[in-house]
C-alpha cells in the first residue's frame, strides 16, 4: 500500500485472532491478522472457503468480537461501539437477507426505515439506485422471484439506501451469471468514483481479484500477502509461458510438463498448457522445445492465479521441508480399471426438455459426449446444469426428448445405467459423523461391493487418495480438500465408466483444485467419460469440449479455443472465456429482441 | 424513544405484517388450526360415556327385573341389550359388542326384599379404564335410584341406609366439552405464541435476513418488539375466534367477564411469546426450533396443564413439574372464567404467576438476544 493511502486508513485490524468452539472442537478462523484498508480504494479479500474471509467481515462490522487484537472502522472500535460502526458502514452478507416474500419496493422501504433515511430523500435515492441496478421495472415483483443476479443487485441497493462511507461485500458474485457479475463490478467502481466510497470485498474467484486496487490474500486464517495486483504479478514476470504440442494430447502434455524439473505449475488452458517456472529456472521454452518434438512455448503475461499458486506452493514446500509436495506427489496413478471400448457416444442427449409447471428448467438441449472425453457444462446458478445432471443420473424424468447413457435409455433402464455412473455432488454428500473408512465401506456396499473386492477397493482408495492417515477421522473434521478427495473416492468405488461431477471444486483452494483436475485427467486418459459442471471460467478451459448454458438453453457447444475464437471482435481480439460467455448471452438477447 | 427508533419500529412492524399476510403457514396456524382443533375436540372427542352398549342378563324375568331393565333403557347413558343367559353375554363382552354385563340372578326378586338385599353382578371391560369407571358409576347410579324409589313405593326402606343427593356445581350438565373448549384455547395460544414465533425467528436466522438486520442501526429491543407486537395481535385474534366458536357453536357457558378473560389471555400470550423468542435465540434453524417448541411448550401444555388430565390425580413429582408450566395457570383461569365466573381467589394468583412467567421469559430473551453472531 502506498504511503498516502496508508495515511487514510478507514478500516484497520491489529493482531486479530478469532476462534470458534463447537462440539468440543476448536477452530481458529483468524490467527493474528493485521490489515489496513485505504480510503477510496477497492480492496479484495481473496482466499478459498474456510480461509477466514467471512469471519473478518463479521468482525469488522461488530457482529463478532475478536478474541485478541483490535479493529477500528471509521474511527470506531468495533467491539466497544458496534452500533456506531453499524450506523456508518454498509455490509452485504454472503447470503444477503432479502425478505423473499416482500417486493423489491418493500425491501427498499424496510431498509430505509432501518437505516433512518428521511422520507424526503427517499424518492431521489430510490430512483438513483434502481437506475444503477437496472431494477426499475421490477419494483413490484417479490424479491424471491428475481434471478440470482438481480437478487444480489437488490441486496446491494438495500445496503446502499443510506450511502455508507465504507462498504463491505462478502462474496457478492458467487453463483451469479457473468453479465450480472460484470454489472455488479461496474456499480462498485461507480460508487468508489462518484461517492468516494471505500470498498472491501471478498471473493473466491481469482480473476476478480485482478479488478481490485489492493489485494489481501488470506489462507487458513493468515495473510499470505497484500499489495496491488501488479505487485503480486511482478515476481512472476519472465516465469510464465504458454506451451503447445499438437502432436501430444493436451492432457498428456500437461502431465509430462508437470514432471519437468524447472516447472512449478502446469495447467491446461484451452488447447494450450500454461506453465509457471520455478524461481531461478532458466530457459524453460528451450527445455520444453527440446523435450517434446513439435512443441512451441512462448512467454505470456503473469496472472494473479500464477502468483497465488506460486505463493501457496512455496509455502507448502517451506512447511514440508525439502521433500516434494504431497499435493503434487500423490495423484495421477490412474485407476487400474479401463472401461471397455464403447462405439459411438457414451452420453447422448437429444432435444431434452424439462418443465416445472410452466417454467422450462431445460429447453431442447442436445449434445453428445464421447468415451474418454471431459465434457463441461458451464453456466450460472439457475442455468439448468443441475437439472440436466439429475436427468442423466435417471433421478428426474425428462418432459420431452431422449437420454441415453452407455447406450441405455434412461426411461427404461435407469438403474442399469446408474450402476455404470459415478456421481459426486456439489455438497460432497458424505456422512459427516461417519469416519473415512465407514464412508468408503458404506458407499462401496451401496454399489454391491462386498468381501475381498470391497476390501481391495477400499485399500486402493486409501492409497490413491492419500487418505490412509485419516482412516478413523470423522469426515466432518476433514479439511475441504480432503472431503473432496473422499467424495471422489466414494464415487469411484465401483469403477464407473462414466463420472458425473457437479461443481466439484467450488470453494476449494487452487492447489486442491489442481490436484483434483490431475486425477480427472488421469481418469479421462484411462477411458472414463467425464461430465462436469462448473461456474469457474478457468476450469472450463480444462475441458475437451463444453456446452455453455443460460436460462435452460444451450447457447453453444464446442472446444474452449473455438468458443473463444467465435467471439473475437475488433474490440476484443483475445476474448477470455468470460468475455465469450457474455458475448453469447448478449447475442441471444439481441436475437430475442429482434424476434 | 427517538424519531429514528420510531421509524425503525414502523418498518419492522410493516414488514412482519406483510410476511404474516403472505405466508399461508402463519395464517393456517393462527386461524385454521384453532378451527380444526376446536372441531375435533368439540365434536369428535368427548370424555363422557353415552349410549354405552351393555348386556343386561335377566335369568328370571318378572315385574322387578322388568322395572329395573326399564331404567337401563330409559337413560341415554346406556344402550342395553337384554339376554337370558351369561354365556351369550360373556361372548358379547369378549367380541366387544358390549362394554359391560349387568347380571340379575334367578333369585333376584326373592332376595330383593330381604334385609341384606339382592346382589347384582357387574362385569366391566376394563381395557379403557376411563369408560370402565364411568360405566361402574352410572350402573351404581341407576341401581341406587331404582332401589330408593322402590322403597318409597312400598313404604319399606330397602337396603340403602343413606340416600345421596347429588348436585354438580360448575358445569352442571357434566359435559366434557364445556371444560375441553376453554382448555383448548390455552393450547391454541401456546401454538401461536411459542411455536409460530420460534419458527419465524429461526427463519430469519436461517435465511440470513437476521444478519442483514443486525448490521443496521436497529437495536435488539426494537427487533424484539417488532416480533412481539404482530404475534401478540395475531394471538389475540385467534383467541377471539376460538372463544366465539366455543360460545356460539359449542354452547359452552361463559360466566366470567370478557375483560378479565382478555387480561389473563394477554398475560399468557406474553409468556408464550417469551418462550418462543427464547427458544429461537437458542435454536437458529426452523427444524430444531419447531421440535424444541413442541416438546418444551406444546406437549406439556397438552398433557400437564390440566386441559385433559386432572392435575390433582397426577403423582406428586409430576404435579410439582406442572407448577413451572405457564399453561397450567392459564387453563385453570380459563376453566374458572368459563364455568364458574370471576372467582378472584383463583384468577388473581394465576394471573400473578402468568405475569411472573411473562417477565421471566421476555427478560431472558432480551438478555440472550445480543447483536452478535457468536
Amino acid at each position: 500500500m502506498s504511503p498516502d493511502a496508508a495515511a487514510q486508513v478507514v478500516l484497520e485490524l491489529r493482531g486479530v485472532r478469532k476462534q470458534f468452539t463447537s462440539g468440543g472442537r476448536t477452530l481458529t478462523a483468524l490467527r493474528g491478522v493485521s490489515l489496513g484498508v485505504g480510503r477510496g480504494r477497492v480492496t479484495g479479500l481473496i482466499g478459498p472457503d474456510g480461509a477466514g474471509k467471512t469471519t473478518l467481515m463479521r468482525l469488522s462490522v461488530g457482529l463478532l468480537v475478536p478474541d485478541e487484537g483490535q479493529i477500528t472502522a471509521l474511527g470506531h472500535d468495533t467491539a466497544r461501539d458496534p452500533l456506531a460502526v453499524q450506523s456508518s458502514v454498509g455490509y452485504m452478507p454472503q447470503r444477503f437477507g432479502l425478505y423473499e416474500d416482500l417486493t423489491v419496493q418493500e425491501n427498499l422501504d424496510l431498509y430505509s426505515d432501518l437505516q433512518g433515511v428521511a422520507a424526503a430523500d427517499r424518492a431521489g435515492r430510490y430512483g438513483e439506485l434502481m437506475h444503477m441496478t437496472g431494477l426499475a421495472r421490477f419494483t413490484g415483483r417479490l424479491a424471491g422471484r428475481l434471478s440470482g443476479g438481480m437478487k444480489q443487485k437488490l441486496g446491494l441497493a438495500c445496503t446502499l439506501v443510506r450511502p455508507p462511507q465504507l462498504l463491505l461485500l462478502d462474496e457478492p458474485t458467487v453463483g451469479v451469471d457473468p453479465v450480472s457479475r460484470r454489472e455488479l463490478w461496474q456499480i462498485v467502481y461507480r460508487l468508489v468514483r462518484e461517492h468516494a466510497m471505500t470498498v472491501l470485498l471478498s471473493t473466491a474467484y481469482l480473476d476478480e481479484a485482478e479488478r481490485c486496487d489492493d489485494i489481501v490474500l488470506l489462507h487458513e486464517g493468515e495473510i499470505l500477502g497484500k499489495g496491488r495486483p501488479g505487485e503480486f504479478r511482478e515476481p512472476l514476470r519472465g516465469r510464465t509461458f504458454s506451451a503447445r504440442a499438437p502432436a501430444i494430447g493436451k492432457r498428456a502434455f500437461q502431465k509430462a510438463l508437470s514432471a519437468v524439473p524447472g516447472v512449478l505449475d502446469a495447467v491446461i488452458q484451452a488447447d494450450r498448457v500454461r506453465v509457471v517456472a520455478r524461481e531461478g529456472a532458466t530457459d524453460i521454452p528451450g527445455q520444453i522445445a527440446r523435450a517434446f518434438a513439435g512443441s512451441t512455448a512462448e512467454a505470456v503475461e503473469p496472472r494473479l492465479e500464477d502468483a497465488f499458486v506460486a505463493l501457496l506452493l512455496g509455502r507448502g514446500e517451506a512447511r514440508a521441508g525439502a521433500g516434494p509436495l504431497p499435493a503434487r506427489a500423490a495423484p495421477a496413478a490412474g485407476t487400474p480399471h479401463r472401461p471397455a471400448a464403447f462405439p459411438g457416444p457414451v452420453i447422448e442427449v437429444r432435444d431434452v426438455s424439462r418443465k416445472f409447471g410452466d417454467f422450462y428448467a431445460v429447453r431442447r438441449a442436445t449434445f453428445d459426449v464421447a468415451q474418454g472425453e471431459v465434457f463441461g457444462l458451464l453456466g450460472p446458478n439457475g442455468a439448468g446444469k443441475s437439472t440436466t445432471f439429475r436427468m442423466l443420473c435417471g433421478l428426474l424424468p425428462p418432459s420431452a426428448g431422449t437420454l441415453r447413457v452407455a447406450g441405455l435409455d434412461l426411461r427404461h433402464a435407469a438403474s442399469a445405467a446408474r450402476a455404470r455412473i459415478g456421481y459426486m455432488s456439489q455438497k460432497f454428500s458424505l456422512y459427516g459423523n461417519l469416519s473415512v473408512l465407514e464412508n468408503l465401506r458404506f458407499f462401496s456396499s451401496a454399489y454391491d461391493l462386498f468381501g475381498r473386492r470391497q476390501d481391495g477397493r477400499i485399500a486402493w482408495a486409501l492409497g490413491e487418495f492419500g487418505l490412509a492417515e485419516y482412516v478413523s477421522m470423522t469426515s466432518q473434521d476433514l479439511s475441504l480438500g480432503h472431503k473432496q478427495r473422499l467424495a471422489m473416492a466414494c464415487a469411484l468405488m465401483h469403477e464407473p465408466d462414466i463420472l458425473f461431477l457437479d461443481e466439484p471444486t467450488s470453494g476449494v483452494d487452487p492447489i486442491a483444485r489442481r490436484e483434483f483436475w490431475s486425477r480427472i485427467n488421469a481418469l479421462a486418459e484411462g477411458g472414463v467419460t467425464i461430465l462436469v459442471t462448473t461456474h469457474f471460467m478457468e476450469e472450463a478451459e480444462y475441458c475437451d469440449r463444453l456446452a455453455i448454458m443460460a436460462d435452460g438453453e444451450v447457447l453453444t457447444i464446442g472446444d474452449p479455443a473455438s468458443i473463444k475464437r467465435g467471439q473475437r471482435s475488433e474490440a476484443m481480439p483475445e476474448p477470455s472465456m468470460e468475455d465469450a460467455f457474455i458475448g453469447l448471452i448478449e447475442r441471444r438477447a439481441r436475437g430475442a429482441e429482434a424476434a | 424513544m427517538n424519531a429514528g427508533s420510531g421509524m425503525r419500529l414502523r418498518g419492522l412492524l410493516r414488514k412482519e405484517l406483510y410476511q404474516v399476510l403472505r405466508d399461508p403457514s402463519s395464517v393456517a396456524i393462527a386461524f385454521l388450526l384453532p378451527v380444526f382443533l376446536l372441531l375435533i375436540f368439540g365434536y369428535g372427542i368427548s370424555l363422557d360415556a353415552e349410549h354405552v352398549p351393555v348386556a343386561v342378563v335377566i335369568e328370571q324375568p318378572d315385574a322387578d327385573t322388568a322395572s329395573l331393565a326399564g331404567r337401563f333403557s330409559g337413560t341415554s347413558y346406556f344402550a342395553p341389550v337384554f339376554m337370558g343367559d351369561m354365556v351369550r353375554a360373556e361372548a358379547a363382552l369378549r367380541d366387544r359388542s358390549v362394554n359391560a354385563i349387568v347380571h340379575l340372578q334367578q333369585d333376584f326378586s326373592k332376595r330383593l326384599r330381604r334385609p341384606d338385599g339382592a346382589p347384582i353382578q357387574l362385569i366391566v371391560n376394563g381395557t379403557d379404564a376411563n369408560t370402565a369407571r364411568l360405566v361402574i358409576g352410572y350402573v351404581q347410579g341407576v341401581w341406587q335410584k331404582w332401589i330408593e324409589e322402590l322403597g318409597d313405593e312400598s313404604g319399606v326402606s330397602a337396603a340403602v341406609p343413606v340416600s345421596i343427593e347429588q348436585r354438580v356445581w360448575f358445569n352442571s350438565e357434566l359435559r366434557s366439552r364445556n371444560y375441553l373448549v376453554p382448555g383448548l384455547i390455552a393450547i391454541i395460544m401456546t401454538l401461536i405464541g411459542a411455536l409460530l414465533t420460534a419458527l419465524v425467528m429461526a427463519r430469519e436466522w436461517e435465511r440470513g435476513t437476521m444478519e442483514a438486520l443486525l448490521v443496521t442501526p436497529v437495536t435488539m429491543g426494537e427487533v424484539l418488539v417488532g416480533k412481539l407486537v404482530p404475534y401478540f395481535l395475531l394471538g389475540l385474534g385467534s383467541m377471539a375466534l376460538s372463544v366465539a366458536m366455543g360460545l356460539w357453536l359449542f354452547r359452552v357457558p361463559f360466566l366470567g367477564s370478557v375483560w378479565v378473560l382478555s387480561c389473563v389471555s394477554a398475560l399468557y400470550l406474553l409468556a408464550a411469546l417469551g418462550m418462543g423468542l427464547l427458544i429461537s435465540t437458542l435454536a437458529r434453524n426452523q427444524f430444531v426450533a419447531g421440535m424444541v417448541a413442541i416438546v418444551a411448550t406444546f406437549l406439556p401444555a397438552f398433557l400437564l396443564s390440566g386441559f385433559i388430565f386432572d392435575i390433582g390425580s397426577m403423582p406428586a413429582v409430576v404435579q410439582a413439574i406442572t407448577r413451572v408450566l405457564p399453561a397450567r395457570y392459564f387453563v385453570s383461569s380459563l376453566q374458572t372464567l368459563f364455568l364458574a365466573g370471576n372467582v378472584w381467589s383463583v384468577i388473581l394468583p394465576n394471573a400473578a404467576a402468568l405475569a411472573v412467567f411473562a417477565i421471566l421469559f421476555l427478560g431472558a430473551s432480551r438478555r440472550m438476544l445480543r447483536k452478535r453472531l457468536d
